[in-house]
């Protein structure tokens, strides 16, 4: 990836960082899921970087994608895995952990610490796979109130994040209006339109249709590795834009000609299979379906973000980008119309960028100007714009 | 009260006008020159509309909340009666429904201040009229060939549309280079502000 463009960028990180592990929904107080059913006990895995001040009034919840995880900044001891959104945690950063208390969990369904179908079923000692509750982005919501209410944060500054990370903010923002001072949904929709319906059921599909999947039961064997790469490989697709794939692979071929055979000879192709090919190894596919239904279920449309009659004191700032076909700024400009109707002051930038989806994680500087000073006139006290006047 | 120094005769003519604790919706805000002015000193709540890129992350940085948006296409879903002031200043003669504008501004505040700059002043019309140039003046300061402005029109001119409208001017100020211009504004006047509204 070009990362030319982000030379000025601060590159201090937060260090060495630790995943910690918060249990709740013990028996007799399980979790109880949108879809009606219970589960418990439920574990998040969670990270955090920077100090909770004493009135813990800087607290930011960080919501991850898909394919995310709580390893959001950082790197873990002995290993070189800095966190997926590094280049915006951590000191000086738009996030900037010199200031604020930065907090990020697996989603609950997730495969990265926390419970999901590839956990153990205590009851039964084996994975749960598909006997595991469906999931929705309220119930990542709820299980991520948990969460907070157990760090003892009454009132975050904010909820950000990109993708099914920006669905999780609205959620936030729907749910919990109260313990929300302010929300950056990015790159995001209140709803997934058919043609992004579209391409999860072709991905789901294409990891169902590999008889290594077993109906979900795959865990004594392995991952079904040819249908999940597949199926990263089509994400991979709706992440970059036509313009961004140009300028990264063009029609370049691995080696200098052609193979007349269906191996990679295209730099493109050579790209997917990697992508592929590397995703089995880090990702639960059963959890891959759950996630990306919970996505195609997520609806805050027709008044649903704001109930009618109800006022909200959250500060809001959406951002997307001109070149994502995946959540194209229109799905954006319909959360700003929304607001409109409800007569909520907000702001809205429309950022330039040729990454497509993926500028949410690429575009570091206009993302970095908007966000750190959209914090700092939260944390410290803004020109009036939120409901509840001049601080 | 506001600092005078260096803030133009329009700025501070709407800032004068709008009164304490208004809501206020202010159509091509630019970098927030004149709301953030009215949020600091009269606990206005402000909300802007801008296209410039760079512009918005100015407002950012003041605490000022902004739409990335075109003028036309932003006005539709604000409910009726949603600002006290809709501002349209300097931004009129750059929209090409203007009548479609003003309508739906009018619709969606309770009062509008529009302030643009007066086709008609006399160096205009000399211009116009010794040396068979478009005019260039203090307010018009643009080459034909690289002008944002898509409207031209004097002080009269839109005088005659709100009568056409039926739309009543509660106030017009006549604005020189850095006094208020009150004989035979449409041939003395650089700028106009008017303030108007439906309402009886």
């Amino acid at each position: 990836m070009k990362k030319t463009k982000n030379e000025n960028i601060n590159n201090n990180s937060v260090g060495v960082v630790e995943t910690r592990y918060f249990t709740f929904a013990e028996p007799g107080r399980e979790f109880q899921f949108e879809s009606g059913d219970t589960l418990g006990p439920i574990t998040l895995a969670y990270e955090t970087y920077g100090r909770l001040n004493r009135d813990k009034s800087n607290a930011i919840l960080i919501l991850h994608a898909l394919s995310g995880d709580a390893h959001a900044a950082g790197v873990h001891r002995g290993l070189d895995d800095k966190g997926w959104w590094d280049d915006m945690i951590g000191p000086g950063k738009a996030f900037d952990t010199d200031r604020y208390f930065i907090i990020c969990s697996n989603v609950i369904g997730g495969c990265k610490g926390s419970t999901g179908p590839s956990s153990v079923n205590p009851s039964t000692g084996k994975p749960y796979a598909l006997d595991f509750p469906f999931i929705t982005v309220a119930d990542m919501v709820h299980a991520e109130r948990h969460l907070i209410d157990y760090l003892g944060i009454d009132k975050l500054l904010c909820v950000a994040g990109g993708s099914m990370g920006g669905m999780q903010v609205l959620q936030w923002v729907a749910s919990y209006p109260e313990r929300v001072k302010s929300a950056i949904p990015i790159a995001t929709s209140l709803k997934h339109s058919p043609q992004q319906i579209a391409f999860n059921e072709v991905i789901r599909q294409s990891i169902m249709a590999d008889p290594a999947w077993r109906e979900g039961n795959y865990y004594e064997f392995g991952q079904p590795e040819k249908g999940l790469s597949v199926a990263r490989m089509i994400g991979h697709i709706t992440f970059m834009s036509d313009q961004s794939m140009e300028e990264k692979f063009s029609r370049r071929l691995k080696n200098d000609k052609f193979g007349f055979g269906f191996d990679a000879d295209f730099e493109v192709e050579g790209y997917l299979r990697y992508r592929g090919a590397n995703f089995v190894k880090r990702f639960d596919a059963n959890s891959y379906l759950y996630i990306t239904k919970a996505i195609d279920y997520f609806d805050l449309s027709g008044g649903k973000l704001i109930p009618q009659g109800k006022a909200i004191n959250t500060r809001i700032m959406v951002i997307s980008f001109k070149t994502d076909w995946l959540y194209p700024p229109y799905q954006s400009q319909e959360i700003v119309r929304t607001l409109k109707r409800r007569r909520v002051d907000a702001t809205y930038c429309e950022l330039t960028s040729t990454y497509g989806h993926d500028a949410f994680l690429i575009e570091v500087e206009e993302q970095t100007i908007l966000i750190k000073h959209f914090l700092d006139k939260t944390f410290n006290g803004y020109l009036v714009a939120g409901n509840d006047g001049l601080s | 009260m506001m600092d005078s120094h260096n803030i133009p005769l329009d700025h501070r003519i709407i800032y004068s006008i709008v009164e304490d604790g208004s809501r206020v919706l202010d159509l091509g805000c630019g970098e927030g020159e004149l709301l953030y002015p009215l949020v600091r000193d009269k606990r206005v709540r402000a909300q802007g509309i801008e296209l410039n890129d760079k512009a918005i992350q100015e407002c950012v940085k003041k605490g000022l909340s902004v739409f990335h948006d075109d003028i036309e296409n932003s006005l539709r879903e604000f409910p009726d009666n949603s600002f006290d002031y809709v501002i349209l200043n300097q931004s009129m003669q750059e929209v090409k429904k203007v009548d479609y504008v003003i309508q739906e501004a009018l619709r969606i505040g309770n009062k509008v201040i529009v302030g643009f700059p007066n086709f008609a002043h006399i160096k205009s019309r000399l211009m116009l009229f010794f040396q068979g140039r478009s005019p260039i003046t203090g307010s018009l300061p643009y080459l034909w060939f690289d002008t944002p402005n898509v409207r031209f029109l004097s002080i009269t001119d839109f005088k005659n549309f709100c009568e056409g409208k039926k739309i009543r001017i509660v106030e017009a100020h006549y604005l020189g280079e850095k006094e208020v211009v009150r004989f035979r504004p449409n041939l003395f006047a650089l700028n106009a502000v008017f303030v108007l509204t439906n309402h009886l």
